[in-house]
């Protein structure tokens, strides 16, 4: 299959739609399925056939990105200009008949949800700029908006050195958290001798508080499955697996029937797009255990071990699943490439930071206004996001904290929000970007409580392979839980920051390497709370 | 010449274990798919009894130890049945911050039941969950497989009320 033939299909795919007057489109992932987006979408189904035929077009689309105002509901009509579309919020199938009556430069006004807001308006959309405009369960509609594009042009254009050279020119870090840059990591795959070689996409999204990959696997699948084909014919891979959480239930059910199609479509499979090019895709279930989105304890996984990590080196890239080179990557980092190969990496270096090129997606919860999901150019201001797109703390109530990293990363106090948010100035700060959750706390939050909770879940995800970790996080947690009930000493506190240091320097993988993160973070900035903990005084 | 394994009998004629056998099947009874296997079996039956990880075991050509390893590292994998409802309460950062613990507390209270148990008319397990990624609309529970978002106790205690 040439670029051309692809680019005359989406054509068609287009042309099929172009009587459609009225385009209405429903948030159908995870979130706003659990606002009650299934019946309205049905509602707003029948009300269109009753409408007329032919000149609207319902479709379930996937993340719109403001999770908290869900069902989410965009109305894009010709007359007025399809780009432009109304959004409306907290949609009910009742208003369905109002929604589908309404016309042009007539919106229903009581339902509206002003697109000007910075919240829409600051963003920048790479990674989810599909995200909900196509329905995920078509790959027609994927292929329509340029879809599988890349991947053609990367096997018909381009050698896999070339592909490496995009990737590398891009400056692209490694999405999952820790930022390695995805350019080397590729390349030292690539030079290993030739045979059996894997790719994985790392989908146990285990940080709580984060929802990026979820709402990538559930709004735009196909989009994962080229960059994981593109990554292969880069590095020579010819089998690749998806690690996706079982928590994920409609992200799983969405990537099979993804895989089916463009096994069938001939994206995948033993000659991709007839091309001498093959690779093969599976997908594997996690079972609830947060240390799997470790690398090597979720190649373990794979293997249908326990998901222990073991010593690296040796690396991955050496030695993986089945003692093969392996490439693993996270969800997010895979969906850059598709745009990388297509605008070229100069493009996409030409974002961002310094250190840290082209876009993040975040994941805004907690004690926030809009929550939901935000994609920004790394750089932006902490405040921005919280402030600005996020609308600040709701409630009248002052700003606390806002914990990136999950339960590697820390907490970042008022002080510092000025920064500019990128994987260097983050760690500078003592915590991380992680895989992109954002937590913000209000002045309700108990820091040290916060610090405990983040223990605790160290501590029962510990997998028990090696002891500081196994024992640190149970001791560390007991110090805490002391503390937080007002019943530790000062030699207690003293304890803990020892303990600390111990578990960072000694534990066997980045769990427990990063376990005493949030305390540390915590302690950094809001001493004075475990200050007031001490004999019984009492805190804010 | 080795023969292959001797596959052991299906552990009883109902046919839930044919899906069991699929899967494995499926995976061509390698070892590595006793995850998968696990997951069908829990999906099946609901839970992982002794005579289903022994019937995993000897199909899969694995030790015992190493299927209740397994079993028992991963938090999906219950060893007990659940009651007949479950109600799974999302203690996740956002959800936490948002106040999970108060809905663990009423469901506690109402029912006397902690996280991990049954009621004793086996009508509903409380369980918890390590972020179910709902965080929009913490603090989220799972009540028998549909996420309801934006909890709290005295709208949740009704919804479990109601079930039947």
């Amino acid at each position: 299959m040439h670029l051309e033939d692809l680019a005359e299909q989406a054509a068609h795919y287009r042309n099929e739609e172009a009587h459609i007057e009225r385009e209405v489109r429903v948030c159908v992932a995870a979130s706003c399925q659990s606002s009650g987006a299934l019946p309205v979408l049905d509602a707003l189904k029948s009300a269109c056939d009753s409408r007329g035929a032919g000149s609207c077009k319902v479709k379930g689309v996937g993340c719109m990105g403001l999770c908290s105002a869900g069902p989410l509901v965009a109305v894009a009509d010709k007359e007025c200009d399809l780009s432009e579309s109304l959004l409306y919020r907290d949609v009910t199938p009742e208003d369905a008949p109002e929604i589908m009556a309404s016309v042009c430069g007539a919106p229903v006004e009581r339902l509206l949800c002003p697109t000007d807001q910075p919240f829409f308006s600051r963003q920048q959309r790479i990674v989810l700029e599909n995200s909900g405009l196509i329905d995920p369960d078509s790959l027609r509609g994927y292929i329509a908006v340029g879809g599988y594009a890349a991947l053609i042009q990367a096997l018909t254009e381009m050698t896999p050195a070339d592909v490496l050279r995009e990737v590398t020119a891009s400056g692209l870090r490694g999405r999952g958290g820790g930022g390695y840059p995805t350019g080397l990591k590729w390349s030292t795959i690539a030079k290993m001798p030739p045979g059996q070689k894997y790719v994985i996409c790392n989908a146990d999204e285990g940080d709580p508080g984060a929802f990026m990959d979820r709402a990538v696997l559930e709004s735009d699948p196909h989009r994962i499955l080229e960059g994981m084909a593109i990554a292969a014919y880069a590095v020579g891979a010819s089998k690749g697996y998806v690690y996706v959480r079982a928590e994920y239930p409609l992200a799983v059910e969405r990537l099979e029937l993804a895989i089916r199609k463009a096994k069938r479509a001939g994206f995948l499979g033993a000659k991709v797009a007839d091309t001498q090019f093959a690779f093969e895709v599976e997908i594997r279930l996690g079972a609830g255990a947060f240390v799997c989105g470790e690398e090597t304890a979720l190649m373990a996984s794979i293997e249908g071990l326990r998901g222990q990590p073991r010593p690296r080196p040796p690396y991955p890239a050496e030695s993986g699943l089945w003692g093969c080179p392996t490439l693993i990557n996270n969800v997010e980092t895979f969906a850059n490439i598709a745009p990388i190969i297509r605008e070229g990496g100069d493009w996409f270096a030409s974002i961002g930071t310094e250190g840290s090129k082209g876009t993040k997606v975040f994941a805004l919860a907690g004690k926030i206004q809009n929550t939901g999901l935000i994609e920004v150019p790394m750089g932006t201001p902490l405040r921005d996001i919280i402030e600005v797109i996020g609308g600040g703390i709701p409630d009248g109530r002052a700003f606390k904290a806002v914990q990136t990293g999950g339960p590697s990363g820390g907490c970042i106090p008022e002080a510092h929000l000025d920064i500019p948010v990128d994987y260097d100035s983050l760690k500078t700060l003592g915590t991380m970007m992680g895989s992109g959750g954002m937590i913000v706390m209000d002045e309700t939050s108990c820091m040290v409580d916060v610090a405990r909770f983040f223990m605790e879940f160290c501590m029962s995800e510990s997998c028990g392979k090696c002891i500081p970790c196994r024992a640190g996080t149970w001791q560390m947690h007991g110090l805490l839980d002391t503390l937080t009930k007002g019943q530790g000493t000062r030699a207690d506190l003293a304890r803990l920051e020892d303990l600390c240091e111990v578990v960072r320097a000694t534990s066997l993988c980045g769990l427990g390497q990063t376990a005493p993160n949030p305390v540390l973070s915590t302690l950094r900035y809001f001493r004075d709370e475990y200050e007031a903990k001490l004999l019984g005084d009492r805190a804010p | 010449m080795t023969l292959p394994p001797a596959r052991p009998p299906l552990p009883s004629d109902d046919k839930r274990w044919k899906l069991v056998n699929a899967t494995m099947r499926r995976n061509g009874y390698a070892g590595h798919a006793l995850i998968e296997t696990l997951h069908s079996v829990q999906d099946a039956f609901g839970y992982l009894d002794e005579t289903s990880l022994r019937f995993v075991a000897a199909s899969l050509d694995l030790p015992l130890s190493k299927v209740f390893g397994v079993a028992t590292f991963y938090h999906i994998f219950m060893l007990k049945p659940k009651g007949r409802h479950t109600c799974v309460v999302c203690t996740g950062t956002a959800c936490y911050i948002k106040g999970a613990g108060g809905l663990i507390e009423g469901v506690q209270e109402h029912y006397g039941i902690d996280p991990g148990e049954t009621t004793a008319d086996d009508r509903l397990s409380l369980l918890t969950a390590r972020c179910v990624g709902a965080c929009g609309l913490a603090p989220a529970v799972v009540v028998d497989g549909e996420v309801l978002g934006k909890q709290a106790a005295d709208t949740l205690v009704p919804t479990l009320e109601e079930l039947a």
